[in-house]
């Protein structure tokens, strides 16, 4: 059984103008030490997934059906307090902005010792000892002078990297990083990977890595699921889904990203937008911009089907 | 200069400051003297028509307010901007020579007015420079610029809250292309975009070059976009462009160890699970440059010349490049 098991999750937002489905019947599982990827375009509901895993969602959505479960255990359906103490203890979160994640008030080193003695009885004396060990684990320079300041003091990528320690010193089982890297320049991102990969795999954490940056994924991700407008399109090891999409969308968004290696005289694009949540299509959700459109697609909605070495939703792997 | 006589865009020697003092008060009681940030520095390119010179380099190395330089919505704090062989700044009297040069943004959630129909946004250019006689002459060329960008006569009434991220930047190409311009600066057009979406930009940007002979400068932090897009490039880091040239030339043999750190930190497609070996360091600010070469710091080929002296740029074959390393033969 994998680490996280997350079965049919749908996540409902009730509306005046009726139920929104966000997220419909999510499936996937994720091993310790594995990096599944996560990637989708903005409102495909990456973060959304995120979000329910970890019991944040905001109101007034909620869960409306399925089952997460973390280490065997479901979570889905704890109270706040129990759901509370997972959180951070057992799930580490890293988001976009690490301003938003770090209280700007206090040094870093009171919040890294605040959050490893919620977790573990620790002294203070033996608290401050491992802070400064998890700084210097993520590369920030002269950590046992840093401990004591302030997140403004740091620069963007300091932060991330603080944030970083924030996320794995109480050793969680699980961690779920949403565009960690997005907010930071090319050469800093390149750091925080590598630095995430390494740090991950030495500790065995299983990763969620949400992000819509393809080429992260491809060089970061064991396993990657793409979704679509609330819904897994493809899932499957990365190089499989990166080199032989089954999923039309997949070889789309695969085709419409421009290479570094070659130039081409125009990208292949995917015409239309994604739909809107209060406006999704009957059967296939991707069936009104998909190039290879049948009569099924428009009126049954596929789930996932074996399509070679990945997972597609898509009715074109019917038959095997 | 392996280039043609007539240029669309120079910039000679650009250099641009911003205060940054503190307020003056404040200045006297601390006896601190005025500061000023070197956003450019000795900048020079040409662009000939209907090519696209790009801009590529991480946030706070100049390439913004290049962007702004170019159309004149800043002045240079010294060297020249010259629009076909004519100082910008002479120009400012001149509407003529404004209405061929437009921008194109990079929020299109932030530049286009949200209590304006999209008519009235696209057709403002036209009735500002006078292009079209009476609102039925009006209403016809904002029909065509629509259909030309891939939207329909009907949008022409909708307000911009009614349109996704992509096709809001349709309707700002449309108004850029609005007073019939030959210049177009595009600062990070497609950054805010999904990937599928940015595909249908940056096809449609390449389409109404080729239709309407445009030129650009492209301004991006993104090296993939800018290799789909440039015939030359520019590299820059902190203030100063550290090489340039022929975009193929510079993809296939990148000289300046910062090209070379920026087309390797990249993620990409085609190299599934590479372990990587990324470069250290941080960027510095551009209040407090270091001195020498600015890139020293981060540079393993970095030595004590380029920690006292400021390089200079000499030709490598058709590419320009700023670097000592490369000058001395030392890069390896």
């Amino acid at each position: 059984m994998p680490l996280l098991d997350v079965r049919d999750l749908t996540v409902e937002f009730p509306t005046r103008r009726g139920l929104l489905r966000a997220l419909d019947r999510v499936s996937f599982g994720i091993d310790a030490g594995e990096v599944l990827g996560v990637v989708g375009e903005s409102g495909a509901g990456k973060s959304l997934t995120g979000a329910a895993i970890v019991g944040l969602l905001e109101r007034p959505g909620r869960i409306a059906g399925g089952e997460i479960r973390l280490e065997g255990q479901r979570i889905d359906n704890l109270a706040p307090e129990p759901l509370r103490r997972i959180r951070g203890r057992r799930i580490g979160m890293i988001f976009q902005d690490p301003l938003t994640t770090l209280n700007p008030l206090y040094t870093i080193g009171r919040q890294l010792v605040e959050t490893m003695q919620t977790h573990a009885r620790l002294t203070d004396a033996e608290a401050r000892r491992m802070a400064i060990g998890w700084l210097d684990r993520v590369g920030i320079p002269a950590a046992a002078q840093r401990i004591d300041a302030y997140p403004h003091e740091f620069s963007g990528g300091q932060r991330q990297r603080v944030v970083i320690a924030l996320a794995l010193c109480a050793e969680p089982a699980l961690v779920i990083a949403d565009e960690p890297t997005t907010a930071l320049d090319v050469s800093i991102q390149a750091q925080i990977i590598t630095l995430l990969k390494g740090l991950t795999r030495d500790h065995g954490t299983a990763v969620m890595l949400i992000t819509h940056d393809m080429g992260v994924i491809a060089e970061t991700a064991d396993r990657v699921a793409v979704m679509y407008a609330g819904r897994v399109a493809e899932i499957g090891p990365v190089a499989a889904v990166i080199r032989h999409p089954a999923h039309p969308y997949t070889d789309g968004l695969m085709a419409s990203i421009p290479s570094l290696e070659h130039r081409v005289n125009r990208l292949r694009q995917i015409d239309g937008a994604m739909p809107r949540l209060d406006a999704f299509p009957a059967g296939c959700r991707f069936h009104p911009r998909c190039p290879r459109v049948f009569g099924r697609c428009t009126e049954d909605p596929p789930e996932l089907i074996p399509a070679g070495p990945t997972q597609a939703a898509c009715w074109l792997h019917a038959d095997g | 200069m392996p280039m043609a006589e007539v240029k669309t865009l120079e910039a000679v020697a650009v250099s641009h400051f911003f205060d940054v003092s503190r307020p003056f008060l404040q200045r006297v009681f601390t006896r601190e003297p005025r500061r000023s940030l070197r956003a450019v520095d000795d900048v020079s390119f040409e662009i000939a028509p209907g090519t696209t010179f790009a801009l590529v380099g991480e946030s706070g190395c100049g390439k913004s307010t290049i962007a702004r330089l170019a159309v004149g919505l800043y002045e240079p704090s010294a060297g020249d901007i010259m629009f076909e062989n004519q100082a910008l700044s002479s120009a400012r009297a001149q509407p003529a020579m404004r209405r061929r040069m437009n921008m194109i943004f990079q929020d299109p959630y932030a530049s286009l007015n949200p209590r304006w129909r999209v008519s009235d946004i696209v057709s403002e250019p036209i009735r500002a420079f006078r292009l079209a006689r009476g609102s039925r002459e009006v209403q016809g060329r904002v029909g065509s610029l629509l259909a030309q960008v891939g939207l329909t006569v009907r949008d022409g009434d909708k307000y911009p809250h009614e349109f996704s991220g992509g096709q809001r930047q349709r309707i700002s190409i449309a108004r850029a292309l609005a007073s019939e311009p030959d210049f177009l600066v595009c600062d990070e057009p497609t950054s805010a975009l999904d990937v599928s979406v940015q595909a249908q930009i940056l096809n449609l940007m390449r389409d109404l070059q080729q239709r309407l002979g445009l030129t650009y400068l492209f301004i991006s932090h993104n090296l993939a976009v800018v290799r789909h897009m440039s015939d030359r490039l520019g590299v820059m880091y902190l203030g100063r462009i550290v090489e340039q040239g022929p975009a193929e030339a510079i993809f296939r043999r990148p000289l300046h160890p910062y090209t070379r750190l920026l087309l390797d930190a990249i993620p990409d497609l085609e190299q599934v699970g590479r372990a990587r070996t990324p470069v250290g360091g941080e960027l510095p600010s551009p209040i407090a440059p270091p001195p020498g070469c600015a890139f020293h710091p981060r540079c393993r080929l970095a030595n004590e010349r380029c920690r006292v002296e400021k390089p200079v740029h000499v030709w490598a074959g058709d590419v320009q490049v700023a670097c000592h390393a490369v000058e001395e033969g030392r890069d390896g």
